[in-house]
C-alpha cells in the first residue's frame, strides 16, 4: 500500500496540465502497489488552483499558503514538501521533472532519507519490486532503477503519461500552516525575464513548430506562420537558441524540453542525439531539411528535401488554400 | 577564496553503447570524455578566478582511480584548475546520492565557498547532485546556470528555467550548477598540460571519508535498448506533404 504526495504545478492562478499528468502517474502506481494519493498545493494565493484539483480523485488536497512561497525556491519548497509528506504519512513524493520539479524534488529527498529516480516515464513490474522507468544516456538506453529506501521521491516526465481525466468527487481541501522562513534565508529572489507568447505551452501543444541553426535570423519570419496557422507552440534546437535566434525556453531536448505532440515539425534541424532526446516519442514527425544525409531523416515519418526559406511559406500557403 | 569544481568522465553519448550481461550497465569498449556540463563549471571556476584574483580552485573526480586521474589531470588541472582531489569509487554502484554525500565530506574538509558543478550528468542524465549536495549541507543552491557573478559575498546567477530567466542571489557558501550555455569551455594549452603532472592530487577511499553506510539508494534492475523509430518516407515536394499529412497522417 503506497501513500502518495502529487505536489501540483500551477500558473496564474490554475494548475498547470504537467499537474494532471503526474497524476496519472500516481494512478499507475496505485494500480500497481494499491494505495492512494494526496495532493499538494504551494505558493501564495492559491485557494482558487487547490479549489480546480478537488475533482481527481485525492484523499486530500494539503494548502501551503504564505507569501514566502510566491515563488518556487528550492530551500523553502523542498521543506514544506518534506514537512507536508511526512504530516501525510508519505511514503511516495512525486512532482512533474519540469524546472521547478528537478530544482526542489532532491532537497526533499535528502529531508526524507529518500532516494529518487529522476525523470520517470513508466512503471514496471519486477522481481525486485516496482521499479521505475528512465531514459539515460539521452535516451539511447533505458534503465529500470528500484529505489530502496522507505520513502521515495520521482520526478515524472510529463509527455509520458496521458492528463488524468476529472474523476468527480470532491476532495477535502486541508490548509497547513507552512514554515519556509527557516530555509528561505540567504536566496533573494532578484527577477525574472519571462517569454511572452500568445502561443500554447511547448510542453503542453498538440502541434510543434521547431527551428535550427540553418534557419539563422529568419527563425521566426519561418516558424511563426506555420505556428499560427496550426495553433501550435515554437521549439528550437539547442544550436539556434546558442546562436541567439530563439530564447531558452524554447529548446527540446536532452537538456531542454521533453515534448511529445500529434505533430512535430523539425525544419533546419539536423537531428542529433541530444535533440532527439527530447522529440522522438512524438506522434508525426516532419522534418524539412536540404541535406538529405542528416539523421533526422532516420526518425521523421515524413521527409521532405528542401529549402526551409521556400517550403515553409509554400507549405503555408498550402494548407491555407486547403482550408479556405 | 576557494571554489571546488567537478571532473567527471562520461562515456562519449556519441558512440554505440552495448548493455553489459548482467543487464545492469554498459560494457565494451567504451570511450570517454569529461562530461560537458563539468566543463562549464571548470571554465566559470577559471573565469572568476581570472577576475577576482586570490581564488584557489579544487577539481573533485569520484570513479575508478586511474582513469578518473587521468580526467582530472587532463580537463581540469591543465586547464589551470590548482589541483585535484580523487575519491576512488565503482561508477556503476555510485548513484546521484552517494556521490551527493561524497561531496559533502569533502566540503566539510576543504571548506569551499563555492561549489561550482554541472546540472547534469550525461550518462545517467540524473540531474540530482548539486541540491542533495546543497540540502545535505544546509546552504543555499542556485541550479541551472547560465549566467555568474560574484558581488560582496553573494553569488547572483541567472538560472535557465521553463519560461525564461530567473536571477537569484545567494549568500556564500553556496553551490550552483552550470548550465552548457554558461560559456565555452577553452581547451587546455599544451603549457597547461605539462604543468598539470605536477600538480597535487589527493587520492582517497571512500573508507577515509567515514561516510558510514556507503550503499546508493537507487539501483539498477535492468537497461534496454529503446524500440527505435522506423523512418518513414521522403515526399517529393510539399503538395505531397500535404497530402499525406492529411489523408495518411490525418493531423491536418
Ligand atoms: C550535453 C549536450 C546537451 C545538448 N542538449 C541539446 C538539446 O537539449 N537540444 C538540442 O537541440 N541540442 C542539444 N545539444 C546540441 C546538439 O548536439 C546539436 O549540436 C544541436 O542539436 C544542433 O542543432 P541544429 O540541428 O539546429 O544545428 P546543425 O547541426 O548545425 O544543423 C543545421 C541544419 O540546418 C540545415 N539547413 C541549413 N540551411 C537550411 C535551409 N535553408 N533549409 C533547410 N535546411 C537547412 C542543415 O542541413 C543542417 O541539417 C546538446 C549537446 C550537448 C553536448
Ligand atoms: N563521479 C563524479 N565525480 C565528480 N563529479 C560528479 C560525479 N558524478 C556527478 N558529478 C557531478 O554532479 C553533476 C550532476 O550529476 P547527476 O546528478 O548525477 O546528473 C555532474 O554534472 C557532475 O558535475
Amino acid at each position: 500500500m503506497t501513500k502518495i504526495l502529487v505536489i501540483a504545478e500551477h500558473e496564474k492562478g490554475a494548475p498547470k496540465k504537467l499537474t494532471l499528468n503526474t497524476l496519472e502517474f500516481a494512478r499507475q502506481v496505485v494500480a500497481h502497489a494499491g494505495g492512494s494519493y494526496d495532493l499538494a498545493v504551494l505558493g501564495s494565493g492559491v485557494g482558487g488552483v487547490a479549489q480546480a484539483l478537488t475533482g481527481y480523485g485525492a484523499d486530500a488536497v494539503y494548502v501551503a499558503d504564505h507569501p514566502d512561497l510566491a515563488h518556487v525556491l528550492a530551500g523553502p519548497y523542498a521543506k514544506v514538501i518534506a514537512d507536508l509528506a511526512q504530516r501525510a504519512g508519505a511514503d511516495l513524493v512525486c512532482m512533474s521533472a519540469s524546472s521547478a520539479g528537478k530544482d526542489v524534488l532532491p532537497r526533499v529527498a535528502v529531508r526524507l532519507q529518500a532516494g529518487m529516480a529522476s525523470d520517470v516515464v513508466g512503471v514496471v513490474q519486477t522481481a525486485q519490486g516496482l521499479a521505475y522507468r528512465r531514459p539515460m544516456w539521452a535516451g539511447n538506453l533505458t534503465g529500470d532503477v528500484v529505489v530502496e529506501t522507505p520513502v521515495q521521491v520521482v520526478s515524472v516526465r510529463a509527455s509520458a503519461f496521458d492528463a488524468l481525466a476529472a474523476t468527480g468527487g470532491a476532495s477535502p481541501l486541508v490548509e497547513v500552516a507552512a514554515d519556509p522562513q527557516a530555509a528561505s534565508a540567504r536566496v533573494r529572489y532578484v527577477g525574472f525575464e519571462g517569454v511572452v507568447s500568445s502561443r500554447p505551452d511547448l510542453a503542453e501543444a498538440s502541434v510543434v513548430v521547431a527551428g535550427g541553426r540553418g534557419l539563422k535570423d529568419r527563425f521566426n519570419q519561418i516558424t511563426e506562420p506555420l505556428a499560427d496557422l496550426l495553433g501550435g507552440a515554437i521549439g528550437a534546437s539547442r544550436a539556434a537558441v546558442d546562436d541567439g535566434y530563439a530564447p531558452n525556453d524554447y529548446q527540446v531536448g536532452q537538456t531542454g524540453k521533453v515534448v511529445a505532440p500529434q505533430l512535430y515539425f523539425a525544419i533546419a534541424i539536423s537531428g542529433a542525439v541530444q535533440h532527439l532526446a527530447g522529440m522522438k516519442n512524438s506522434k508525426v514527425i516532419v522534418a524539412i531539411n536540404k541535406n538529405a544525409d542528416e539523421p533526422i531523416f532516420k526518425v521523421a515519418d515524413y521527409g521532405l528535401v528542401a529549402d526551409a526559406f521556400v517550403a515553409v511559406p509554400e507549405l503555408v500557403g498550402k494548407i491555407k488554400a486547403l482550408r479556405a | 577564496m576557494k571554489i571546488l569544481v567537478s571532473a567527471k568522465r562520461v562515456s562519449d553519448p556519441n558512440a554505440k553503447l552495448a548493455i553489459s550481461s548482467d543487464g545492469t550497465w554498459i560494457e565494451g569498449d567504451v570511450e570517454y570524455v569529461m562530461n560537458y556540463f563539468c566543463e562549464n563549471a571548470i571554465e566559470c571556476a577559471l573565469q572568476l578566478a581570472e577576475e577576482h584574483g586570490d581564488i584557489e580552485t579544487v577539481a573533485l573526480g569520484i570513479g575508478e582511480s586511474d582513469e578518473t586521474a587521468r580526467f582530472i589531470r587532463q580537463g581540469a588541472l591543465a586547464r589551470g584548475i590548482d589541483r585535484g582531489i580523487l575519491v576512488s569509487a565503482d561508477e556503476q554502484t555510485t548513484d546521484s546520492d552517494l556521490i551527493a554525500r561524497i561531496y559533502a565530506r569533502v566540503a566539510e574538509r576543504e571548506a569551499p565557498d563555492l561549489i561550482l558543478i554541472g546540472k547534469q550528468a550525461v550518462d545517467g542524465d540524473s540531474n540530482q547532485v548539486g541540491q542533495l549536495l546543497a540540502e545535505y549541507l544546509g546552504w543555499p543552491q542556485a541550479t541551472f546556470a547560465s549566467k555568474v557573478e560574484l558581488k560582496d559575498g553573494e553569488v547572483v546567477v541567472t538560472r535557465e528555467v521553463d519560461g525564461g530567466l530567473e536571477t537569484l542571489a545567494v549568500t556564500l557558501p553556496a553551490v550552483v550548477t552550470a548550465d552548457l550555455r554558461l560559456n565555452e569551455p577553452r581547451f587546455a594549452p599544451l603549457a597547461g598540460i605539462m604543468k598539470a603532472k605536477k600538480k597535487p592530487l589527493d587520492e582517497l577511499e571512500l573508507d577515509d571519508l567515514e561516510l558510514g553506510d556507503a550503499k546508493p539508494k537507487v539501483r539498477i534492475v535492468k537497461m534496454s535498448t529503446p524500440e527505435g523509430r522506423k523512418a518513414g518516407v521522403l515526399v517529393k515536394d510539399v503538395d505531397d506533404l500535404v497530402a499525406r499529412l492529411r489523408a495518411e497522417a490525418r493531423v491536418l
